[in-house]
Parts: C-alpha cells; sequence; structure tokens
C-alpha cells in the first residue's frame, strides 16, 4: 500500500478542499525526518514549505484552482538552484552558495503548485554512480543499508522510494537518473536531450546533460514531464515539445521492441539476465513482439562518454575559480594562486580526476585523438542506433549490468566505478529518452528494466512505458 | 597506452588551475592511466569518413534579438555569493607578478 495517491489525485483533493497542501507537506516532512538515517537529504525547506503550503490553501478558498500540482510535495536534487538553503550540488566549493534565481524547472512546478520540500543528496556535481563523491556523507540504498542507492541521484531515487514525496527531480548525463531508480527500486525518466530546460541546474557535461523525474509510477512521471518539458528563452539549447505528455493513450502492444543483444551477454549479472529475461517472458505472453537486436559498436559508448564527459567537465567547472561564488581561499596573494589552491582545496577527489582527464584530452596534441575521434565514434552510434530505430519501435534491456553494490565495494577503483554505467551512457551520447521500470517489485534488490524510444518520441516511450508497468506489477 | 608521469601530471593541474597534493599526484597517476588506457580503445575503431558530433539537439544557429531584457534583479542580488564586491564589481587578487 502505498504512502501517497498518484500525483494528478492529490492534486485534485488539494484543489476541491478534501485535504490541503499544508497537511501534504507536513506529511511529507515527517516522513523525510523519520527517515533521516538514509542519508537522502541535504537540506530540508520546512519554513519556506509551510508558507507556500498557506498560500496555496489560502488560494483554493479563494479562487478554487492552484494548478495541476497544487500542494504537491516534492524534492530537487541539490544541483537545482532553489531559494532557500544553500545550493550545495554536494560540492564543498558550493558551501555557502545561495541561489540568486531558481531553475526553470523549479519555476515550471511552483507555477503549477508544487512545493519543494527538500534538497537531496548526489556525488558531488553528479560525477558518480553511487553518491559515494558526495563531499558530505553517502546515501544508503532503501532496501539494504548496507548497500548505495545508485548515482548520481541516489538521495533523489531513495528519498522517492522511501515515499518522503510522491516524486523528485534529478539529472541524467550517463545513467544518474536511471541507475539510481534502478538501484532504489522506482521510475526513473530521462527525457529526450533538450526537452527540458537547463536553466538554473549546474552544469556537468552539456552535450549530455538531461533533467527528469523519479516516480512510483510511469503516470506521475508523464504528468511531471508534461509541466517542465519545452522550449525556454533562457535554454538555448531547449527543443519544441510535443502537445501532450499526460495523457497516454494504449496501444504500444502493436509496437515492435527489439532487445539489445549486446547489453545481455558477458558481464551481465546471472540475477539481473534472469530477471530481465522473465519480464521478457511476461511481455511476449501479454502480446508484445520483442526481437533480437544487435547495436554491434553500443559498447563503445562508455569509451566514449568517458573522453567527452570529462572533457566537458573540465569546460564547466572552470567557472568555480574563487572570484566569483563558492569557496575562496583567502591567504592567496595573487589571482594565480587564489584560482589553484580555491581549486584545490575546494574540489572533492572525482571532480579533480575528471578535470586532469579532460584537460588532458583536450590538450594540443592530444584532442585529436582523444576527443575528435570520442566524436566521431559518437556519430558512429547515433547511426547505429538509427539503423535500429527503422527495424524496431523501441529498445528494452537492463539498466545496469548488477543491483545496488556494497558501500565501498567500488570505490578504490574508479575504473570499476565508471564501469556501472556501460548500459546507460548510450542513450545520452545518442540523445534519446529512456526509462528505468522496476522489473521485481518486492523480490529482493531491486532491478531496473530500461526502454528507449527514438529522439522526441518522449510521448510513444511514457505510454509503452505505462502498459509495461503495468503487465510487470 | 598512455602512462602518465608525475610532471605530466603537474603540467595538466598547471593547466587547469589545479593544486594537487602529493597523494593526489602518485594516487592518480596511477588511476588516469588506466582510464586513459580504457578509453583508447576508440583508436582503433575504423570510422570511415564519418564526421564528428558537437551535439544532438538538432538545432542549428538558435539566436534571439539583441535587447535588453529585464528579468527583476538587482546587481547586488546578483552578486551576493562573491566573496569580495567593491562598486558593484568583483574584487580579485593582485595580477600581475
Amino acid at each position: 500500500m502505498s504512502i501517497w495517491d498518484d500525483i494528478a489525485t492529490i492534486a485534485d483533493g488539494v484543489n476541491q478542499s478534501r485535504t490541503s497542501a499544508l497537511s501534504n507537506v507536513e506529511k511529507s516532512l515527517k516522513l523525510i525526518k523519520a527517515n533521516q538515517d538514509y542519508s537522502a537529504i541535504i537540506s530540508i525547506l520546512e519554513e519556506p514549505a509551510i508558507e507556500r503550503a498557506h498560500k496555496i490553501d489560502e488560494l483554493v478558498k479563494t479562487k478554487k484552482n492552484a494548478g495541476r500540482l497544487a500542494g504537491v510535495p516534492f524534492i530537487a536534487k541539490d544541483n537545482f538552484l532553489v531559494f532557500g538553503p544553500d545550493t550545495t550540488a554536494a560540492s564543498n566549493i558550493l558551501k555557502g552558495f545561495n541561489a540568486p534565481y531558481q531553475a526553470t524547472a523549479i519555476e515550471k512546478l511552483e507555477s503549477e503548485g508544487a512545493i519543494c520540500v527538500a534538497k537531496a543528496n548526489l556525488d558531488a556535481f553528479a560525477h558518480g554512480a553511487s553518491t559515494e563523491n558526495s563531499d558530505f556523507f553517502v546515501t544508503k540504498n532503501p532496501q539494504d543499508n548496507t548497500r548505495v542507492p545508485g548515482g548520481s541521484s541516489g538521495g533523489s531515487a531513495a528519498a522517492v522510494a522511501l515515499e518522503m514525496a510522491p516524486f523528485a527531480l534529478g539529472t541524467d548525463t550517463g545513467g544518474s537518473i536511471r541507475q539510481p531508480a534502478s538501484f532504489s527500486g522506482c521510475i526513473g525518466y530521462k527525457p529526450s536531450y533538450g526537452l527540458v530546460s537547463r536553466s538554473g541546474v549546474i552544469a556537468m557535461a552539456s552535450s549530455t546533460d538531461v533533467i527528469g523525474p523519479l516516480t512510483n509510477s510511469v503516470k506521475d512521471a508523464a504528468l511531471v514531464l508534461d509541466i517542465i518539458a519545452g522550449k525556454d528563452p533562457l535554454d538555448s539549447t531547449t527543443i519544441e515539445r510535443q502537445a501532450d505528455y499526460f495523457d497516454l493513450g494504449k496501444d504500444s502492444t502493436t509496437k515492435k521492441v527489439g532487445l539489445i543483444n549486446e547489453y545481455m551477454g558477458d558481464g551481465l549479472d546471472e540475477e539481473v539476465k534472469a530477471c530481465i529475461e522473465s519480464s521478457i517472458d511476461k511481455l511476449k505472453a501479454n502480446g508484445y513482439e520483442i526481437v533480437d537486436i544487435s547495436i554491434p559498436d553500443i559498447e563503445l559508448a562508455l569509451a566514449t562518454y568517458y573522453i567527452i564527459c570529462p572533457a566537458e567537465i573540465s569546460s564547466n567547472l572552470a567557472r568555480y575559480d574563487g572570484q566569483r561564488f563558492g569557496y575562496s581561499y583567502d591567504q592567496a596573494e595573487t589571482i594565480d594562486d587564489s584560482y589553484k589552491k580555491s581549486r584545490g582545496l575546494g574540489f572533492g577527489k572525482e571532480a579533480k580526476r575528471r578535470i586532469i582527464i579532460g584537460t588532458y584530452v583536450l590538450s594540443s596534441g592530444y584532442y585529436d585523438a582523444y576527443y575528435k575521434q570520442a566524436q566521431i565514434v559518437r556519430t558512429k552510434l547515433i547511426n547505429e542506433f538509427n539503423d535500429a530505430f527503422s527495424k524496431v519501435d523501441f529498445l528494452i534491456g537492463p539498466v545496469a549490468p548488477t543491483s545496488a553494490f556494497k558501500i565501498g565495494e567500488n570505490t578504490a577503483n574508479p575504473l570499476k566505478m565508471y564501469l556501472c554505467d556501460i548500459m546507460t551512457v548510450a542513450a545520452n551520447m545518442v540523445g534519446i529518452p529512456a526509462i528505468s521500470i522496476p522489473a521485481n517489485k518486492g523480490k529482493g534488490l531491486p532491478i531496473g528494466l530500461q526502454l528507449m524510444a527514438n529522439s522526441k518520441k518522449d510521448k510513444e516511450l511514457l505510454s509503452l512505458a505505462s502498459s509495461v508497468e503495468a503487465v510487470l506489477s | 597506452m598512455a602512462q602518465l608521469s608525475r610532471e605530466d601530471l603537474l603540467k595538466l593541474a598547471n593547466l587547469a588551475r589545479l593544486d594537487l597534493s602529493e597523494a593526489e599526484i602518485s594516487e592518480f597517476a596511477a588511476e588516469i592511466s588506466e582510464i586513459l588506457s580504457y578509453v583508447e580503445k576508440l583508436s582503433s575503431v575504423d570510422t570511415g569518413d564519418l564526421t564528428p558530433t558537437n551535439q544532438v539537439s538538432g538545432l542549428i544557429n538558435v539566436s534571439r534579438e539583441d535587447e535588453v531584457l529585464d528579468y527583476g534583479y538587482e546587481p547586488l542580488d546578483l552578486l551576493k555569493n562573491v566573496p569580495e564586491v567593491e562598486d558593484n564589481q568583483l574584487r580579485v587578487k593582485r595580477m600581475i607578478g
């Protein structure tokens, strides 16, 4: 039995005065505090959330409708700029940074009556697959507190799985929404590249960063996407949206789905493999046409990603220089000394590691061999995905090669940690939408099933996901 | 196989304006060499006459009118996180030796 109704029903209850925004916020704050041992949350917006709840309840009394998310509490990953507590991206270098404006996604949610109640933990600057790279603390898996929740949106995923709020926002640069959703046992949706404005979200790798919802149902993810998607004058990379993501229809059993062969072979944990295969069998038994498909070079997506992503990180993190915001070393005598000391003392180890890799692959003499070659292989991957989507409507496979691993298990080996992204990064390199759906609800450690569609087919993907979710539960 | 030396790392750290501790230098030399060896698998990929992909939005030349838009912020609101402000400007440390 779920603690929360679906989001549309919660908002309806507030608009019809059956419940109040205040009671929703109080319930959410209580659950956040009751689950403190999981360390999913960096800051709680208790006062501003209660104040907003009062305003929404007042509005309902006078105007009767406070929006499609009236009085719905939500949690934002702490790399979203939100008024109130500091926005840290779980990094020491941003401690004390207080947002002077809000992310467009937050503004859009608030304009429909949603209330941000807390900011969630992440790997610092979203660099990681476990939240162990948070400069503050490690979040624990909601199903087993000796294991990681996944990452980098691990705090958001754990919070939603623990039902601290009906939904959370995350960011996905190489799998950072889908992989923690898979590990923690909730829905994680990565939209098409450019569909959701990134204005006011701390940049990691700009050619792949996207924003998306973590929820406990596909229907809820679709509603949140419907509100945050669309062009934004403050983010010139935003694309045209489809008219409606919420009204999903029911025609997806007539579509052809391709099971990605390369994801089902070596390196896939036996338990995950068995779970995905049994999900495929269930779907086939329910009338879905599922065929094997090969994307021959899909495995190269990881190497491509770990060149392009650190290159973009080294550029995006150049702004943390001790002069404009965040930590500044106050004993420096020259500006050069101030840059080096502020960054050296302010950044954690993983940010430094990625800045150095990025600087290396972009430096003169290595640029063509690494960065340019990765951009060319990226074209090859795009072509192979286009070829696959000429044969099937959707792709299906695992989200990650394993279920949640033990805290500390991979921290001594950064390359091993990077390999956690092997089944999620391709969607980012190609820019297509993808979703993680719990495939073994209530049976041991959570395992996610991944579905992907061609670029800008978010509505079609959500429609399929909604019917797949019904078959699997 | 790429094998980063201590000198390579110091050079990269200087390019990135990033102080590294001695412990980080020795740790990174091994770890980053291993990561570079992994990504070097791309060098043997046959890419024919494919051209590089810079971005995947499908957008080309996004422009807007060159006009001042008022977002309602005061300069000091936007400068509130700056370590040192003087006359609405950032004050930085000495730039020349």
